[in-house]
């Protein structure tokens, strides 16, 4: 894209960044970030996506300064169990006497938990098996493909679900789970990109100055995969955060006291009718985050693959 | 160059398509039992001493090892749970001691009278929302339409769930609550087919019918807005990349009204990909339903399969899961061969 | 000369887009009898946007407006959106450059030709049918009743081209907007297809606008030309008259044209006068 002459711009680093004949390969990555940021700051829904995902982030690293009261001590359970939101207890309280909000609060850091971990565990795997099946070719790739398809075969809840029966309950088993079904969309983006440059010049290029295959696919196939695999990561947040939730709601993440929100859906849902805001408050936090990530997703796709958005 | 060749050929490209059916299909059967089978090896707890307990002798440990085939080789174990799977022996189930095969068979109609009633939903609004999105860019009902899915991807729907009970159970009571149907009228029909809507029409048993159906509205509704929003919006986006083609454009030269340009022509190709998108959707609500059945307390496989997991169940757990898993790569399957037969020009 | 055909006056087709306004046509007039116009001019003159205008099919967010822009004396700027469909396909119509994506890929071509004559006849099925298959012979194909139950993608482009040709004309229109129709062609089978063009619009004595940017071609096949360059018309002559073009577009057109007899080298090529785009 042709550096288009934009008026008289002050700031000595603006026109660094976006100078048309830079002078490093820092410059010149750092001028198409600030592109990139620049049309994606322009949509607002991406904006409020990035607001949500960085506020979720905050909020788990400051949750002891926020939260007013302890996500897993009650209050006394003669006068303090199930009350609705008032001004002591912004969001109510639980059928333990617990303040719903710190628990909400307090519940992020398990969410972001959950979601890192499954995308440092699942992104290399699919990255991995993607890249090698699809530059290798031959029967490592019908091999790899055959998996993956096994893998994308079972719906993703259902296959976590009999992960955690076998390895039994608890966040880290369902982390795993989560991240074992994970992985075979990103294998497949990973392949379809490393298709369409494994025949490329530059990569024969590489080839004949000796690269060995290893150094072919880390170094200069994978780090071209990775921008449609950080948005599909994105968009799949999302699901990632439901999938977590749902197995909570199940019984089958993290286990009490922990304040995990699909658990205290759960904890909710006996007390649906009268106390509803046990249920409805942890259940629109999975919500909004889940939306935010969707927008942020939304918005990263619209900036590095154009031609993919609507 | 027109492409000829007579009978003969043809004939031989679909039987190698058919071939090639059965080969995907046998291999991720295949793969999918090879799943379960590792997983139900993963399992901490002891098979045998969950059948003997931790109190027995060793002479009985070694004979109920041995009864369960575990002293073969790895290989041997699973080529006899191969065996038994294809015939449909996944053992029975530790809490009703019923064949797994049989507690699934009856559980698997309600599943699928709540999943296709929420895919008939889906599709009947989904659709002509999303067409109508499309034609009508960038207006209110498009906007609406991409707001619906983006909530479609992000609500809970074990939540919605929830707050769909509270509000037109609870609060307005305009449906029945969870459960397929009231106690007192489950003795007026004799169930046959298992699918209690059929069941009851079909013997004219209207009361019962008129219950079954309020107790069945609210989580077909749930079930059918996850299917709307993901359809409509593929119907919007295939729309929108038939309506920019020249054909459209050529039709409209012809001087035909916009209603038959929008269904007869670019409906008519969107339809190829949409079918797909519909089989697939079907497929996902299955997975959908595991969720909606714990909260509305639905007799289905998706209970099944997490009631059998609170109780450690694992031949259950395996079994069922087997049976969705196969289900899945039936419907994915089915939905590749009805996009072949639907585009003329993959045949 | 009686009423014209088609009449147009300061014809000017404007795209509102975000980033500003663009002129795709800027102001062109002419008149057309029952005798063959062709315009030529480049990717991007505005050639093929004039004839859609005429058509009402400028895409949004384009605005079309003009002094007179009529047909056969109907006002097709203030004319009802009924009385523009009876006008398309009945009474003019177009031809488009590729047949692979301007047919419906889903339906057979003769359902297409079929629909066609019905949009615009009240015909029933049996009479319809029997037009299309007439209109297949019409346009030279060997076989037309197993054409008539082809789908597009069996066919080749000149027998689709052809299939395009029998759709448009099966309605006896009196006007032809022929808009790149050999462009995705390759040189031996656009020949028959201009020559089977040729004979119907002959054979029914109908007004043809023949858009193309291969200013040889047009010349041999029209009466008269039409030179654009970014929107305007910058030359209008007789197409016998060629030789003699005034425009110094017009001449550079003729000069770059390569012959077979001449070896001249370098190969001349346009010099841009900023100009002509004024």
């Amino acid at each position: 894209m042709a550096g288009a002459p934009l008026a008289d711009t002050p700031s000595g680093l603006r026109a660094w960044l976006l100078s048309a004949e830079p002078h490093s390969r820092w410059q010149a990555r750092l001028g198409r970030f600030y592109l990139g940021w620049r049309a994606f700051s322009r949509n607002p829904l991406a904006m409020v996506g990035l607001s949500v995902v960085v506020l979720l982030i905050l909020v788990a690293i400051f949750a002891d300064l926020i939260a007013p009261y302890s996500p897993v001590v009650g209050g006394d359970l003669r006068t303090q169990r199930l009350l609705p939101p008032n001004e002591t207890f912004w969001l109510g309280t639980d059928d333990q006497a617990r303040d719903i909000f710190s628990r909400i609060i307090y519940g992020s850091r398990i969410t972001l938990y959950v979601i890192v971990l499954v995308a440092l565990i699942a992104t290399p795997i699919g990255l991995l098996v993607g890249t090698v099946s699809g530059y290798l070719g031959g029967w490592v790739d019908t091999v790899l493909m055959r998996i993956t398809d096994i893998f994308l075969a079972f719906p993703r809840l259902i296959l976590a679900l009999a992960f955690v029966a076998a390895l039994g309950p608890g966040i880290e088993n369902a982390i795993i789970a989560i991240a074992i079904t994970s992985w075979p969309p990103y294998a497949r983006i990973a392949r379809a990109e490393t298709l369409m440059i494994r025949n490329s010049d530059f990569i024969a290029a590489v080839k004949l100055q000796g690269a060995s295959t290893p150094r072919i696919i880390l170094g200069h196939v994978v780090p071209l995969c990775i921008s449609s695999l950080i948005v599909r990561v994105t968009l799949d947040m999302a699901g990632i955060i439901l999938t977590a939730a749902g197995l909570g709601f199940l019984g089958l993440g993290a286990q009490p006291p922990m304040p995990e929100w699909g658990a205290m859906v759960a904890t909710g849902r006996n007390y649906l009718i009268d106390q509803w805001w046990v249920a409805a408050m942890p259940g629109l936090a999975i919500f909004v985050v889940s939306l935010g990530f969707n927008l942020l997703g939304d918005g990263l796709r619209d900036v590095l693959d154009p031609k993919a958005a609507k | 160059m027109i492409r000829g060749g007579g009978h003969g050929s043809a004939l031989r490209s679909v039987l190698k398509n058919v071939a090639q059916f059965i080969i995907v299909l046998a291999t991720t059967l295949l793969g999918l039992a090879a799943v379960t089978f590792f997983i139900g090896r993963v399992v901490p707890i002891d098979p045998v001493i969950a059948i003997v307990g931790d109190r027995a002798p060793p002479q009985v440990y070694e004979r109920v090892r041995m009864e369960l085939g575990l002293d073969r080789p790895l290989i041997e174990q699973f080529a006899i749970y191969l065996k038994k799977a294809v015939t449909g022996d996944f053992g029975n189930s530790v809490l009703t001691t019923n064949p797994v095969l049989t507690d699934i068979a009856s559980a698997f109609p309600a599943t699928l009278e709540l999943a296709t009633l929420g895919t008939l939903i889906g599709v009947i609004i989904g659709v002509p929302l999303g067409v109508l999105a499309a034609v009508k860019r960038g207006s209110f009902i498009d906007q609406f339409v991409r707001v619906l899915g983006l909530a479609g991807y992000s609500i809970p729907i074990f939540w919605l769930g929830l707050m769909g009970l509270l509000i037109f159970y609870a609060k307005l009571g305009w449906v029945a609550g969870p459960g397929r149907i009231d106690v007192t009228y489950s003795y007026l029909y004799t169930p046959v087919t298992n699918i209690v809507l059929l069941d009851t029409a079909m013997q004219g048993q209207w009361d019962a019918f008129w219950d079954a159906f309020s107790h069945i509205i609210l989580p077909a509704c749930l079930l059918g807005y996850f299917s709307l929003a993901y359809i409509s919006r593929m119907t919007r986006s295939f729309m929108l990349n038939e309506l920019a083609q020249e054909y459209v454009i050529a039709a409209r030269v012809k001087g035909l009204s916009e209603m038959r340009v929008i269904w007869r022509h670019a409906l008519r190709n969107a339809a190829v990909p949409l079918i797909t998108v519909i089989a697939l959707s079907y497929a996902n609500l299955l997975e959908g339903s595991v969720l909606t059945e714990t909260v509305f307390a639905w007799p289905g496989l998706g209970q099944y399969i997490t009631n059998s997991l609170q109780n450690a169940d694992m031949n259950a757990v395996l079994g069922g899961t087997l049976v969705i898993g196969a289900v899945f790569v039936l419907l994915n399957l089915v939905s590749d061969l009805l996009y072949r037969l639907l585009d003329p020009r993959t045949r | 000369m009686t009423k014209p055909l088609l009449d147009v006056e300061d014809l000017r087709v404007r795209f509102h887009l975000r980033t500003g306004t663009v002129e795709a046509v800027r102001g062109v007039s002419f008149q057309l009898g029952r005798e063959r116009l062709g315009i030529v001019g480049e990717s991007g003159s505005g050639k093929s946007q004039t004839g859609r205008a005429i058509l009402g099919l400028t895409p949004p967010p384009g605005e079309v407006t003009a002094k007179r822009l009529a047909f056969d004396g109907i006002d097709l700027l203030t004319a009802s959106r009924r009385t523009l469909r009876t006008l398309r396909g009945g009474r003019i119509s177009m031809v488009m450059q590729d047949p692979k994506y301007s047919l419906n890929p889903v339906m057979t071509i003769g359902e297409q030709i079929i629909e066609a004559y019905q949009a615009h006849a009240k015909a029933g099925r049996g009479e319809a049918r029997d037009k299309a298959l007439a209109m297949l012979e019409a346009v030279k194909m060997r076989d037309p009743a197993r054409v008539f139950s082809l789908y597009p993608h069996e066919v080749s482009g000149g027998m689709g081209q052809r299939a395009m040709i029998a759709m448009m004309l099966v309605t006896d229109p009196d006007l032809l907007i022929a808009d790149e129709p050999t462009s995705a062609l390759d040189v031996t089978v656009s020949m028959e297809v201009l020559r089977i063009l040729d004979e119907l619009v002959t054979e029914r004595g109908m007004g043809l606008i023949f858009i193309s940017h291969d200013l040889k071609l047009v010349s041999s096949f029209c009466d008269r030309v039409l030179v654009m360059y970014a929107g305007r018309v910058v030359e209008e002559l007789e197409a016998k008259n060629l030789r003699e073009a005034q425009h110094p577009y017009t001449q550079g057109l003729m000069r770059c044209l390569p012959t077979l007899v001449d070896d001249v080298r370098p190969l001349p090529t346009l010099n841009r006068d900023p100009a002509w785009a004024l």
